[in-house]
C-alpha cells in the first residue's frame, strides 16, 4: 500500500506559524484530494513539505517511512511534486526538458525506457506538438503542461501539484484533470492538488482538504466537507452548496462577510 | 487510458513519426554545428601558428612542425617554443573560459554570469598579485608555475564563496547575484591597484601585464597544466550533464526531480574556480570569452548540456583563437595583449548575440 499519513503536522514560514495540528485521515488508493483554502493559507507550503523539500514539525509518513529519514534519491521516486512557478522560458525544447527530467536522477534507466516514457507522457498530455519547441516560444499554458510532463513521466505514485491548471484554458484545465485522475487511479496512487476554483475541486476531486484559520477546516468527501459554515471560516464568503440537474453539487456564491480582513 | 485529443490534429497515430526519431534531427544538426565549430577551431590553429613577424612561408613551418631536426635553432625557436605553446595555449585556455562561463551561468541561472562579470577572475588575479609581489615562490622553494595558479585558485575560491554565502542570505535572484558580482569586481579592482601601489617596479610590471591579459608567455609547461586541469573538470562537467539540463527548467522543477541543486551548485562552482584560476594564472585577465562563449553555443546548440558544454568550450577556443591572430597582426609587429583585444571583440559580440537571442524568444 503507497500512502501518505500526515499526523500533528505543523508548518511554519520564516518565523510565521502556517498551519498546526494538521492530520489527513487515510485515503483509498486512486484518491485525488483538493487541497483548498484562500490564498496565504499554507496550500504551497504543505505541498512543498510533503515532497520533502521544505520544514515541518509533526509527522509525515510515506509507506510507513518517515519522509524525514528517506534518501532523496527515493523519495523523489515516489512522490512527484509540481511546483506552482511555470518552468522557465529557456531555448531548451520541450522533449528535452521532459528527457532531462527523467535522465537527472536516474542515469539507471536504459535510453529506450527514458523514450518511450517520454513518448508516452507527451501523447498522453496531448502536447506532441510541443515536442520540439523551445520553453522561450511557448505560452504560459503550454509551459505549464511541459511543466507536468516533467513530473509524471517518471511515473510517481504520489502526486504533489501545486495549481497544476492556474494557467491553462477551460478546455485544457478539463483535460489535465482527466488525465491526473486515470494516472492515480493506474498507479493506485494519491494525488493531492491545491486548487483555486472550488466547482472544479467538487468535481472531480474524491476528498476536499480546506484550510482556513491556520487549521485544516474540514476533510472529506465533496459534499461532506464543504458546508456553508466552512466557506465562511475559510473565505469569508456567503455561499450555499446546491445541486445541478445532473445531480452534482457545486458552490453558489451570494457575498462577501462584512469582516473581510486586510489583504 | 485517456488520451487528451491533439486538437491540432495533426496526423493519425499510425502515420506519427516516434518523437525519439522525430528529435535526431536536433541531435544531427547540433553534431553537424559541432564538428563546424571543431574545424574552424583547427583551421585558426593553422593559421595561428602561421602567423608572426617572422615572415616563415607554410612550407617551411609545416616541415618544421613535421621534422623539426631540419630547421635552423633560431626557426626551431620561433616555430616550437613561440608559435605552437601560444597557439595551443590559445585553444586550452579559451575552452577552460568557455566552459567555466557557460556552467556558471546554468547554476546561477543567469546568462551575465561568467568568470569575468562575477569577480571570479579578479579575484583569481588578487591572489596571484599577491603571489608574486610576496614572491611566495621562493622561501616555500616551488616553482612559480604551481604557486602562481594556487594562489589564483584560492583567490577564486574566495570569491565564489563569498558570492554563494551572499547570495544565500540575501537570496539568490538574478538580480542580487549579478549585483554582488559587481561589487565585488570594483572592490577587487581596488585591492588589485592598492597591491600595484606598493609594489616593487619589477612585480609591478609583471602585474601590469597580468592585468592585461596576454597569451605571449606560454609555455609547454603552463600549457600541460592547463590541459591537466582542463581533462580533469571535463568529465565531473560530463558527469552533471543531466543535472544541469533539468536545473535550467527552474531550480524548483530540479529539486521536485530530486537534484539537489546546492550541492550541485557549489560543486560545479569550484570546478568553475578551478578553471578559472588556472586558465588566469598563466595569462592574466582574458575577460568576455565566458560570457559570449557560452551565448554563441545557446544559439548554436540550446541548451541540452550534452551539446551546449562542449559547444560553449569550442566557441571559447575559437574565440580567444582568433583573438591572438588578431593581436598579432592588427599592429604587425607588436604583440597587443589578448586580454584587450577580446574585451574590443567581445564586447559588441556580446550585445549581437543578446539581440539575436531577445528577437528568438519572442
Amino acid at each position: 500500500m503507497t500512502g501518505l499519513r500526515i499526523k500533528n503536522l505543523g508548518l511554519q514560514y520564516g518565523s510565521n506559524v502556517v498551519l498546526s495540528d494538521v492530520a489527513f485521515p487515510e485515503t483509498p488508493e486512486g484518491s485525488l484530494i483538493g487541497v483548498l483554502g484562500p490564498n496565504g493559507v499554507g496550500k504551497s507550503t504543505l505541498l512543498r513539505a510533503m515532497a520533502g523539500l521544505g520544514p515541518y514539525r509533526g509527522d509525515i509518513w510515506l509507506d510507513d517511512e518517515p519522509l524525514r529519514d528517506m534518501p532523496m534519491r527515493r523519495r523523489a521516486g515516489l512522490i512527484g511534486y509540481l511546483p506552482q512557478e511555470l518552468p522557465q522560458r529557456t531555448t531548451l525544447v520541450a522533449y528535452e526538458a521532459v528527457v532531462s527530467a527523467c535522465r537527472a536522477v536516474r542515469p539507471d534507466m536504459a535510453t529506450q525506457a527514458v523514450e518511450d516514457a517520454t513518448e508516452e507522457t507527451f501523447e498522453r498530455l496531448g502536447i506532441r506538438h510541443l515536442a520540439f519547441k523551445a520553453l522561450s516560444t511557448l505560452s504560459g499554458g503550454q509551459r505549464q503542461m511541459v511543466g507536468l510532463a516533467q513530473i509524471v513521466v517518471r511515473r510517481p505514485t504520489i502526486l504533489l501539484l501545486d495549481e497544476p491548471i492556474s494557467a491553462l484554458d477551460l478546455r485544457w484545465q478539463i483535460g489535465v484533470l482527466d488525465v491526473v485522475r486515470t494516472l492515480t487511479r493506474q498507479q493506485r496512487g494519491h494525488c493531492f492538488m491545491a486548487l483555486h476554483d472550488i466547482n472544479i475541486a467538487m468535481r472531480y476531486c474524491d476528498y476536499i482538504a480546506l484550510f482556513g484559520d491556520g487549521k485544516l477546516l474540514a476533510f472529506g468527501p465533496p459534499l461532506a466537507a464543504m458546508t456553508p459554515d466552512v466557506l465562511r471560516q475559510a473565505y469569508r464568503i456567503e455561499g450555499r452548496i446546491e445541486t445541478c440537474s445532473r445531480g452534482k453539487p457545486f458552490v453558489v456564491t451570494d457575498g462577501v462577510l462584512a469582516d473581510l480582513p486586510a489583504y | 487510458m485517456t488520451v487528451m485529443a491533439d486538437p491540432h490534429g495533426v496526423s493519425p497515430p499510425a502515420a506519427r513519426i516516434p518523437l525519439a526519431v522525430g528529435y535526431r534531427r536536433f541531435v544531427f544538426r547540433r553534431l553537424f554545428w559541432l564538428l563546424v565549430l571543431g574545424t574552424a577551431l583547427v583551421l585558426s590553429v593553422a593559421i595561428n601558428i602561421l602567423t608572426g613577424p617572422a615572415g616563415l612561408d607554410i612550407e617551411s613551418v609545416i616541415i618544421g612542425i613535421l621534422n623539426p631536426s631540419s630547421l635552423s635553432v633560431t626557426e626551431r625557436i620561433i616555430i616550437w617554443e613561440v608559435r605552437l605553446p601560444y597557439a595551443l595555449m590559445a585553444v586550452v585556455v579559451g575552452a577552460c573560459l568557455g566552459l567555466a562561463g557557460a556552467e556558471m551561468q546554468t547554476v546561477l541561472n543567469n546568462a551575465l554570469a561568467s568568470p569575468s562579470t562575477l569577480g571570479v577572475m579578479y579575484a583569481a588575479t588578487l591572489g596571484a598579485s599577491l603571489a608574486i609581489v610576496f614572491d611566495l615562490a621562493g622561501p616555500l622553494g616551488v616553482s612559480e608555475n604551481f604557486v602562481v595558479p594556487i594562489c589564483a585558485f584560492v583567490g577564486a575560491v574566495a570569491s565564489v564563496l563569498l558570492i554563494l554565502a551572499l547570495s544565500r542570505t540575501y537570496g539568490a535572484t538574478v538580480d542580487t547575484v549579478v549585483l554582488f558580482g559587481i561589487a565585488l569586481v570594483f572592490a577587487l579592482q581596488a585591492l588589485i591597484s592598492l597591491i600595484q601601489f606598493v609594489a616593487d617596479s619589477d612585480s609591478l610590471q609583471q602585474i601590469v601585464f597580468w592585468t592585461m591579459g596576454s597569451l605571449a608567455r606560454s609555455t609547454w609547461d603552463k600549457l600541460m597544466i592547463i590541459s591537466v586541469v582542463f581533462a580533469i573538470c571535463l568529465p565531473s562537467s560530463i558527469r552533471h550533464m543531466w543535472k544541469m539540463t533539468s536545473l535550467r527548467g527552474g531550480e524548483g522543477f530540479a529539486l521536485s526531480f530530486g537534484v539537489s541543486v546546492e550541492r550541485l551548485r557549489l560543486i560545479v562552482l569550484l570546478r568553475v574556480s578551478v578553471m578559472t584560476a588556472v586558465a588566469v594564472a598563466f595569462t592574466g585577465v582574458i575577460g568576455f570569452i565566458g560570457l559570449v562563449g557560452p551565448h554563441i553555443a545557446r544559439l548554436a546548440f540550446g541548451e541540452d548540456h550534452r551539446f551546449y558544454l562542449p559547444g560553449s568550450a569550442l566557441a571559447g577556443a575559437f574565440i580567444l583563437s582568433g583573438a591572438s591572430i588578431a593581436s598579432k597582426s592588427l599592429v604587425p609587429g607588436i604583440l597587443i595583449p589578448d586580454g584587450i583585444v577580446t574585451a574590443l571583440i567581445g564586447i559588441p559580440l556580446f550585445l549581437v548575440l543578446l539581440l539575436i537571442q531577445r528577437r528568438r524568444s519572442r
